[in-house]
């Protein structure tokens, strides 16, 4: 079992709401989705973001899509045009939830990559 | 099955988008242009504050002249835009004249008014209505004599009325943005307004949309490795009777259309997707599936709809003080600890000069300040000092933007990067959602012919 970043496993948007904030989380791989389903709790990712003051994280599962969401209140410190934060609007949120790292053994990391080769255009 | 498309994502888009899509696109049945944020209504306030003609999205008047020449042609795209903004009267005004100046003199345009609802909402409050906020659950009386803007989210109810009346531009101020799409869906298909699950469709293909390029891989994580992204094109939808849909953009155009991008703008903004909310149904995405079906051509179905809430969404905004923010740019060694540094003398100074603030803000951009207190500050050797402050005093806030510039000979070696020059001081404005009962609403339809 070793450390890897989640953005090796899946891919992420997140978008603002008022003060708060969403990121959605997709797996590139059915397995993918089912180790976030086990890992990549609410609390896991209220413990993570604690440090920018998050609220209570809600998770939903959306499985026909491969994807969780994460609704995070309070993280972007007033939001709109209140926040003084230079990402008042949470648009790197997901680039951060993305460097979130999880212990995966090599063997299902295998089967959770995204499946085309990297920088190969779409 | 019939397209519409977006080529307006928000107020500040590709003005030459709209156009570009219509050329690259002869079939295309509506184009839907989305001008309102949030807080846009806010500045929008501002600007009529200052010009009683202002208020409205003045970027629309270039898109009018730009698609004139398809209509004198004959082309049949018919636009739903939220234009209006504060002032849709004045919008509408404006658009006359630029459609009468371009040689388009048969067109239809409906105005779509009754969304501001200002005066209902100051009214009611005074009358003892708490009006709670949506996300704080304080009543609304705490900010009454500080509001600047309140309208009503329309759903597609008044927009179907326009398009079935036969107007070829449908301008409106504030309505939900998933339904400026619904709404021709509607129209065309001619779907009952308690058809929920076809409904569920069309807002979600509204969802899907209303950014413009972000669902043709603009802010995508794949971003870097997608093709032509500098001639990206925008995004329409080939909808079907069922409510079913393909998402696409023109060919030849760049960025991509596949399952990560919808899956991704599917996400955006979303809070529960087992009950997505909007004047028109609440959807249930669960079932939903994205299909990859062909090189930039996605299939999205599977909604169930259910009956909306019965009380209306109203966004209001409220004067909430200013704010000001400055920048330096440190280089050399210890860049980031002479960052940190200036900034504390900064507040030193004004703390001395007798200024306090409500809220202050120290960012050394490059060193992770997106991310504040998430990870390892690294050691740079160059940063931007960003500082920021922000209060009810006005004065206050004026003297802070007046303490940045003495660094540039009184800082660290290497403070440089005063180009922006002094900041200026901006309003800061609240942002109160509320519920508004539907008897206090009466959506008002005008057909005006140029």
């Amino acid at each position: 079992m070793t450390e890897h970043r989640l953005g090796e496993i899946a891919h992420a948007r997140s978008g603002d709401k008022g003060s708060g904030a969403n990121v959605g989380i997709i797996a590139y791989t059915p397995e993918g989705y089912a180790v976030l389903k086990t890992y990549l709790t609410s609390a896991r990712v209220e413990a993570f973001f604690r440090p920018m003051g998050v609220g209570v994280v809600t998770r939903y599962e959306w499985e026909s899509i491969g994807a969780f969401n994460f609704t995070l209140p309070d993280i972007l410190a007033g939001g709109g045009s209140r926040s003084l934060r230079i990402d008042a609007q949470g648009k790197a949120l997901g680039q951060i939830l993305l460097e979130m790292p999880i212990p995966i053994d090599e063997a299902t990391l295998t089967q959770c990559r995204r499946p085309d080769p990297l920088r190969s255009p779409s | 099955m019939m397209r519409i498309g977006n080529a307006q994502g928000f107020w500040g888009d590709d003005v030459d988008a709209p156009a570009r899509l219509v050329g690259q696109q002869p079939d295309l049945d509506y184009l839907t242009l989305d001008y309102l944020a949030e807080v846009t209504m806010s500045i929008l306030a501002l600007q009529r504050s200052r010009d009683p003609e202002a208020g409205y999205a003045r970027d629309f008047m270039h898109v009018v002249k730009a698609i004139a020449p398809y209509w004198r042609e004959g082309h049949p795209v018919r636009i739903v835009a939220n234009a209006g903004g504060l002032n849709p009267r004045a919008c509408a005004q404006a658009c006359v004249e630029s459609l009468r100046e371009a040689g388009c003199a048969d067109k239809k345009i409906a105005l779509v008014t009754g969304d501001d609802v200002l005066e209902t909402i100051k009214t009611l409050a005074r009358q003892g209505d708490a009006l709670n906020n949506l996300d704080t659950g304080k009543p609304i009386a705490t900010v009454v004599d500080s509001l600047v803007t309140a309208n009503t989210y329309f759903g597609a109810a008044p927009l179907v009325e326009a398009l079935d009346a036969g107007a070829d531009i449908v301008l409106t101020g504030r309505v939900a943005d998933p339904c400026m799409t619904l709404a021709p869906c509607m129209h065309h298909f001619k779907w009952a307004h308690d058809d929920y699950d076809r409904i569920a469709g069309g807002l979600i293909a509204g969802h899907v949309l209303e950014c413009g390029t972000q669902a043709t891989g603009g802010i995508s994580t794949h971003w870097l490795e997608l093709p032509d992204v500098a001639n990206m094109g925008f995004p329409f939808v080939e909808m079907d009777a069922d409510g079913s849909f393909v998402v696409t953009k023109p060919a030849g155009t760049g960025g991509a259309v596949n399952a990560r991008t919808v899956k991704e703008q599917l996400l955006y903004e979303m809070h529960d997707p087992g009950n997505y909310v909007s004047p028109d149904a609440c959807v249930n995405l669960l079932k939903t599936t994205v299909e990859e079906v062909e090189r930039d051509r996605v299939r999205v179905a599977g909604f169930k709809g259910r009956p909306p809430p019965a009380d209306y969404k109203v966004s209001a905004t409220y004067r909430d003080g200013y704010r000001a923010s400055g920048q330096l740019t440190l280089f050399g060694r210890d860049a980031v600890e002479k960052a940190w540094k200036s900034g504390e003398i900064i507040h030193d100074r004004l703390n001395r000069a007798g200024y306090s603030y409500k809220h202050t803000n120290i960012e050394c951009l490059g060193a992770g300040a997106c991310a504040p207190g998430m990870f390892v500050e690294p050691d740079l050797f160059e940063t931007v000092l960003r500082i920021s402050v922000a209060d009810h005093n006005k004065e206050a806030v004026e003297r802070f933007a007046k303490e940045i510039a003495p660094l540039a000979c009184g800082g660290a070696q290497g403070t440089t990067g005063y180009a922006g020059g002094r900041p200026r001081p901006t309003p800061v404005f609240g942002f109160w959602p509320c519920l508004l009962p539907a008897k206090h609403v009466q959506p008002i339809i005008e057909m005006i012919d140029v």
